[in-house]
């Protein structure tokens, strides 16, 4: 489990079912509690635990036993050498050099190739838990359709209450639980769109677990990430929790027919938010009372129409080369 | 955040690496971690020690290495030393700075037997 968050893996299920594709991913992830076994606890420092910081900045931990006389080569090379054995044991480096998120990222890519393919505008909604996503979508869907086929996918911990209300505005909607999980990761979401099927030129939606730190940092294939922050919460939330609002192209400012009964200051927030990120968009809504879709739902049409566009230029492009392959084809035969 | 994710990441980056060039032992994980990251070496240790026990990595040393945070004010238009994502500009204080290095996770290297 994420010693922060309380993350953990394993228990996804996608409509209820185990997500079993998931479940081998994590296969490898012990058990809560089976922590490193750490025989030398009392020869660190105390409150060290299991890490140490080094003079050129550098952090090191250790799940083995390793003498009170710490022995590290300084320098610019890290050099450990622990015990007898493993320093006569010849070693070598291996250059890796690769992003540690990579495969959350290839699925992430094959889903945005999925969704230019179908011509898909495909959003990823974040926020913290209670700020109004699934009312927001609620009544979008209800705004757009039938013009647009709509289709979302909901991410929480449990239940499948969030499917249903979405469902019941006549959208297709497939719920993934999380479990421990506080994240809806790439490999998730590709699962949940073999099961979905969302048909060509249509608009995704995916509702992340309600969670301002960690779906930051998953990359879906989403097309943009919309952060979502009510105005019952406070103004400082950019600042709190700035990975988030660095990472979403919009912000969606909701609840704002409240605006007279809370002490919130718009414009601080929005100064806050664009700290953190400079090219942020802002737009203040009400999903209660439609106050301010106007906005919202153009710039989801203009995306719609942009991947739809996309899709055309790429299919003609394709078009042509057939084209031209077939006229060539006649003079090769006869070659 | 989400630590034991990474963890899991790096660790499978380790077990791919071993099926393309065998190795029997992983003694040092090098990895480099942006300042901008939002990721806590300590805590990033902790699930590492976890998530690797019973696998070719257990007892493996993770070296962090920390990669500091750089930005481009947009108002006086120089890169600066940006120690977190909202910070002023430490030459004029002025806003907005973006981001252009420190939001790294990367496994740089392995030593291995």
């Amino acid at each position: 489990m994420c010693t922060t968050c309380g993350c953990g893996a394993g228990e996804t299920r996608v409509d209820d079912e185990p997500a079993v594709e998931l479940e081998q991913a994590h296969a490898d992830m012990p058990a809560a509690g089976a922590g490193p076994q750490h025989p030398a606890a009392s020869e660190h420092e105390a409150g060290s635990g299991h890490w140490h910081r080094h003079a050129d900045g550098t952090w090191h931990s250790h799940a083995h036993e390793h003498a009170d006389t710490h022995e590290h080569v300084q320098g610019s090379t890290h050099s450990p050498r622990h015990d007898a054995a493993a320093a006569v044991t010849p070693s070598r480096m291996l250059q890796i050099e690769r992003d540690i998120l990579a495969k959350n990222d290839a699925h992430a890519a094959e889903n945005r190739k999925r969704f230019e393919e179908q011509g898909i505008f495909a959003l990823n909604l974040v926020s913290s838990p209670g700020s109004g996503k699934t009312s927001l979508l609620c009544r979008t869907i209800e705004h757009l359709q039938p013009g647009v086929p709509i289709t979302v996918i909901e991410g929480d911990q449990q239940t499948s209450r969030d499917a249903e209300r979405i469902r019941a505005t006549g959208a297709p909607a497939l719920q993934i639980n999380t479990g421990k999980g506080c994240h809806l990761d790439a490999e998730m979401v590709g699962h949940a769109l073999r099961r979905l099927s969302p048909p060509d030129d249509s608009l995704l939606l995916i509702e992340n677990v309600g969670n301002l730190v960690c779906p930051a940092a998953f990359d879906l294939g989403e097309a943009h990430k919309v952060v979502i922050l009510s105005v019952t919460e406070g103004e400082d939330k950019p600042l709190k929790y700035p990975g988030m609002f660095h990472a979403a192209s919009l912000m969606l400012l909701n609840k704002i027919d409240l605006l007279p009964y809370v002490a919130f200051d718009v414009e601080l927030a929005i100064s806050y938010a664009r700290r953190v990120n400079p090219t942020l968009a802002v737009m203040q809504v009400s999903a209660t009372t439609g106050e301010g879709f106007e906005d919202w739902l153009a710039w989801l049409l203009a995306g719609c129409s942009h991947c739809q566009q996309r899709k055309q230029t790429t299919v003609a492009a394709l078009q042509r080369r057939i084209a031209e392959l077939e006229a060539l084809l006649p003079a090769a035969a006869r070659g | 955040m989400h630590e034991m994710a990474l963890a899991m990441g790096i660790l499978q980056i380790v077990e791919e690496s071993a099926r393309t060039q065998p190795f029997r032992r992983v003694r040092t994980v090098v990895v480099e971690i942006g300042e901008l990251s939002a990721v806590e070496a300590s805590a990033l240790c902790f699930c590492f020690d976890a998530v690797t026990h019973g696998t070719l990595a257990e007892g493996a040393a993770l070296d962090v290495i920390a990669i500091s945070g750089q930005g481009l004010c947009f108002n006086c238009g120089k890169t600066v030393h940006l120690a977190a994502l909202y910070d002023p500009c430490p030459d004029c204080g002025g806003y907005p700075v973006q981001a252009t290095a420190g939001t790294e996770m990367r496994v740089k290297e392995l030593e291995v037997e």
